[in-house]
């Protein structure tokens, strides 16, 4: 079974907030916590959408996301991404994401950003 | 009047132009010069062109040739008003490269050849050797002159001109070789020589006067006595001879300006061109007013006195032969300040020449560099060949004017030196006006026309050799003039156009005709040569004044000590400062000898030439005010680049902030959201609200740790200073930071009796940074066995050090300069709550306790030393206010 999110985030509690708010919107969402393995990561597991936050360690949002982008295989390099922010504003490689979105955020926008990025509702699994 | 008399008013008369000489040259070495530089001074001074051939023998040229002696005052009227602005241009480009003589700035224009230099220097000893007995012979036979008059008196011997050469001889070395300036201005030889112009002047109007009015019946009846005396057959010399007239115009306009001696008050004693425009016309109506009276003396002399009179001598002896002895008195003053004038001015013009020219070249190729230059002493040797130069020209003259019996027409041999001189004419205006003109031109130029000059001018004159057979018609002197220039010129401009110049000729034949400064380049700056260009400075100015430069020049690079930078522009400046007291070949020669390997490129001469065409747009004049203007430009850039990096540190400050504070908020609206949902579970709502709890707790701590950063920083802290005892606060912070990762057991090493150690500080702020210190060793050390060791040192010189080091991995090189500044926390996936202001406030803590904190580099872990001052702080001072933002 295809997985929908993959979630790049260090910060356990936001990580723990998005992943309990899109599962029960019925998306299956995993989780990788550090910068470093992030393109691995979505390499292995191929997601449908990348949520991606800008500052981890390691290796941050926007390098993983141009890593993503000059993929060999152009599947994987049109992955669309959602880059989260915690800063006041983004640097020009975060224009390659499909959308920001910037913390703290209504759980009902990222809600709405992330059915319309998937092109339509969860199937419930 | 008694021959005595006259003895007595000549020795006063030399003693007051020594006590003149002395005051202006004290005046000026106390920086008083106003009244020593204005331009009324100058001009006066220019008129040492008047020697005595000029005060004597205008009359007797006008009894032999009529109008023609005019000439002599026309071509120098020509240049000065026809050519002003030439001339401001002549002194700028002279002063920019700090010129000392006619042949040096030949040398200078033809890529500092020093060969070129010591051959003109060489064509301007021999024209003036004879010109020196002119004017000693002018003196000799003037006394000759009252000695004959009053009878008893002593005879006059050839001894006189002994007496008066070694005269002159010690008043130009005294006043001429006083020390090595910078620039070569004599302000005492000036000043005196300003007030022989005076006297030259009044005596020669008072007899014109005189003559006009009281020998003649006023001017109607002196024009008509003229107009007759030129009809009279017998004076056939009197009729206007376009040649001679055209060839005569010639040399004097050039005598004005390559004269060794005009050179020098002209060019090398200009404080600045400014001064041009007063005597831009000034000296023209000195000129002038120096030839009013010439033809009504001639005319009445004639007249009046018997034929064998002398002509040469009229001005002597018509105010003798009509019983006015004071009168003659002052014009035998006038004559004695016209000839000392020229020699004292000629011999240093020629002093200088030939000491930096001929023996100090020769003193440096002797000696080559070695060791031990230091010692060398050629300041001391400058100036003791100037002394030996003046000695040299000054016995010349003498001897010459032993040996030649003092029979010449005086004319003769002022015509014979300026004639000869005028073959540097070429090179010299060619070389100010016209890029393409080069070293081998000018060699060629001034080689053929002196060789020329000296064999149909120069030895016929002193009676070697004859004129060579001259065309029908022609006069000979004018012959002789146009074929020595026309050959000179051609040759000059023949070879210039072939030949090709090299660099150093190229750039300076572009800084000296586009009247631009002179720009060095060097691609081997370096201080360790700066010390060895020291050395040699100090050799030329004495130690003093070359410290003093060196150390005002690398004030001028921001640097400290004595040793400036080699830069291009500092090197220009040290070869143009010397070339004012060397010249400017053996400057440039010393500089590279020393600095070396410094050679030109064609990629240095298009830069050259870029700053050239855009220094020619601006406007070149304001010198100073440029590098002024370029160095608070540099000031301004700095700031600026200063503030630009503090505006990216600040905004990187805010990001950070935003960053930390936005991360818990997120996590806070998330799950404030989510406990809003009605189906959640007991479990998850637990949970969440345990989230929240923790994040809203990091965002207070984070809060207050910015809050107390800020107030740190901006030295508002509120210092509450006590005695406290160092064990007993050690204590406390090891108790306050055993609740982080209590489940560690963390070995605590400790030196207990040392720690008893009264301090007195403010306990709760000390307190405060052990605490977090020892905080962030417990939750960083990553050993299997944590070990903290705790070590007080007393230190009575630099107050008490708390050690405290743990043994895990440390922190690595390149962040122990990190760990201080604000959110620079180490990559740590735990997070553990702080936000990296933690090491920041320690800092502020320590700094505003008067004390610091420091990361001790390699002791096995993280290890930190926290230093208190050694006297405690005062109230809440705080001793860095606003200095870590």
């Amino acid at each position: 079974m295809m997985l929908d999110i993959l979630m790049i985030e260090d910060e356990p509690n936001i990580a723990e907030a998005v992943r309990f708010i899109l599962m029960r919107e019925g998306w299956r969402i995993s989780l990788h916590a550090d910068g470093a393995g992030g393109i691995e990561a979505i390499r292995a597991q191929r997601p449908r959408l990348v949520i991606l936050d800008l500052m981890l360690p390691n290796r941050s949002g926007e390098e993983i996301l141009a890593d993503l982008r000059a993929e060999d295989d152009l599947g994987l390099a049109a992955t669309p991404v959602l880059m989260l922010t915690a800063r006041g504003q983004t640097g020009p490689a975060a224009e390659q994401a499909d959308a920001v979105l910037s913390k703290p955020f209504a759980n009902d926008d990222l809600c709405a950003l992330v059915r319309r990025m998937l092109g339509q509702g969860g199937d419930g699994g | 009047m008694p021959f005595e008399t006259l003895v007595a008013v000549c020795m006063g008369y030399v003693v007051l132009m020594f006590g003149v000489a002395f005051a202006a040259d004290r005046a000026a070495q106390r920086g008083r010069v106003r009244w020593l530089d204005h331009p009324l001074v100058y001009t006066l001074s220019l008129s040492v062109y008047c020697s005595a051939w000029t005060f004597y023998g205008a009359v007797g040229y006008a009894s032999r040739s009529g109008l023609e002696f005019a000439t002599i005052y026309i071509g120098p009227t020509l240049v000065f008003a026809g050519a002003w602005w030439g001339l401001r241009r002549l002194v700028r480009i002279a002063r920019m490269h700090h010129v000392t003589s006619i042949a040096d700035l030949i040398s200078a224009r033809f890529g500092k050849s020093n060969a070129l230099a010591a051959l003109i220097t060489l064509i301007a000893v021999i024209a003036a050797t004879p010109y020196v007995a002119l004017q000693l012979q002018s003196v000799r036979l003037s006394f000759e002159l009252f000695a004959l008059q009053s009878p008893g008196a002593t005879p006059v011997t050839s001894e006189t001109a002994l007496w008066v050469a070694a005269g002159l001889a010690l008043f130009t070395i005294l006043f001429g070789t006083r020390n090595l300036a910078a620039d070569e201005r004599h302000h005492g030889v000036v000043t005196a020589i300003a007030l022989e112009a005076v006297v030259k002047l009044v005596a020669f109007v008072a007899l014109g006067v005189f003559v006009v009015w009281g020998l003649a019946d006023g001017p109607a009846d002196i024009v008509a006595r003229i107009a007759a005396a030129s009809q009279d057959p017998a004076r056939d010399g009197w009729v206007l001879r376009p040649d001679r007239w055209t060839a005569l115009n010639i040399v004097s306009a050039a005598a004005i300006l390559t004269l060794p001696r005009m050179f020098q008050v002209l060019v090398v004693e200009a404080a600045d061109e400014e001064r041009l425009h007063v005597a831009g016309w000034a000296f023209p109506a000195y000129l002038f007013a120096m030839s009013l009276f010439v033809l009504p003396i001639a005319v009445m002399g004639a007249e009046l006195l018997p034929a064998s009179a002398n002509p040469d001598l009229y001005v002597l002896t018509l105010p003798q032969a009509m019983g006015q002895d004071l009168l003659a008195l002052l014009v035998f003053l006038g004559g004695f300040s016209a000839a000392t004038s020229m020699v004292v001015v000629c011999t240093i013009a020629l002093s200088t020449m030939i000491s930096n020219h001929w023996l100090t070249p020769l003193r440096l190729w002797l000696r080559r560099p070695a060791s031990g230059e230091e010692t060398d002493d050629l300041r001391g040797f400058v100036l003791n060949s100037r002394r030996l130069a003046i000695l040299a020209v000054m016995g010349a003259g003498w001897l010459y004017h032993q040996a030649s019996g003092g029979s010449e027409a005086l004319a003769a041999m002022g015509l014979v030196a300026f004639t000869g001189m005028a073959q540097v004419l070429p090179a010299m205006l060619g070389g100010l006006l016209w890029r393409g003109a080069n070293r081998m031109g000018a060699y060629a130029g001034v080689g053929a026309g002196s060789v020329l000059w000296l064999v149909i001018v120069f030895l016929p004159s002193v009676g070697i050799g004859r004129l060579p057979p001259l065309i029908d018609g022609v006069d000979p002197l004018a012959f002789a003039v146009f074929l020595t220039l026309s050959v000179n010129t051609l040759a000059f401009i023949a070879l210039s156009i072939f030949g090709f110049p090299d660099p150093v000729e190229r750039l300076q034949g572009l800084s000296f005709v586009s009247a631009i400064q002179p720009i060095r380049h060097s691609r081997a700056p370096g201080e360790d040569r700066a010390e060895p260009l020291l050395a040699m400075a100090r050799r030329v100015w004495g130690p003093d004044q070359a410290l003093r430069y060196f150390r005002a020049q690398a004030a001028a690079q921001g640097k400290s000590g004595y040793l400036p930078d080699l830069t291009p522009a500092f090197l220009t400046a040290l070869e143009r400062r010397l070339s004012g007291s060397v010249g400017a070949a053996t400057a440039h020669a010393m500089i590279d000898r020393v600095a070396g390997g410094m050679s030109l490129t064609v990629s240095d001469l298009m830069d050259v030439a870029g700053e050239a065409q855009r220094a020619m747009k601006e406007a070149q004049r304001l010198e100073i005010a440029t590098s002024e203007l370029e160095r608070t430009a540099r000031q301004l850039r700095e700031a600026n680049d200063k503030l630009t990096a503090l505006s990216v540190q600040k905004d990187a400050f805010l990001g950070q902030i935003s960053h930390e504070l936005r991360t818990p908020m997120t996590s806070v609206r998330a799950f404030s959201e989510i406990l809003k949902t009605p189906d959640l579970s007991d479990e998850d709502r637990a949970r969440f609200a345990g989230i929240i709890h923790d994040e809203a707790g990091r965002l207070t701590r984070l809060l207050d740790d910015l809050l107390d950063l800020s107030v740190l920083e901006s030295g508002q802290a509120q210092l509450d200073v006590s005695a406290a005892n160092l064990h007993d606060l050690i204590e406390r912070a090891l108790n306050a930071a055993s609740a982080t990762r209590a489940e560690r057991a963390f070995t605590i090493d400790r030196d207990i009796p040392t720690e008893h150690l009264g301090v007195i500080t403010d306990p709760d702020r000390l307190l405060q940074v052990l605490i977090n210190v020892i905080t962030n060793a417990r939750k960083y050390c990553d050993a299997d066995r944590p070990v903290l060791r705790i070590r007080v040192a007393r230190r009575p010189a630099n107050g008490p050090a708390i050690d405290i080091i743990d043994n895990g991995a440390g922190i690595d090189a390149a962040r122990q300069s990190l760990i201080f500044e604000k959110f620079s926390r180490l990559n740590d996936p735990a997070r553990a709550g702080g936000a990296g202001l933690g090491l920041a406030i320690c800092r502020e803590i320590m700094l505003t306790l008067g004390g610091d904190i420091s990361y001790l580099p390699g002791q096995g872990g993280a290890a930190f030393r926290i230093v208190l001052p050694k006297h405690p702080p005062v109230g809440q001072a705080n001793p860095h206010a606003g200095a870590a933002s």
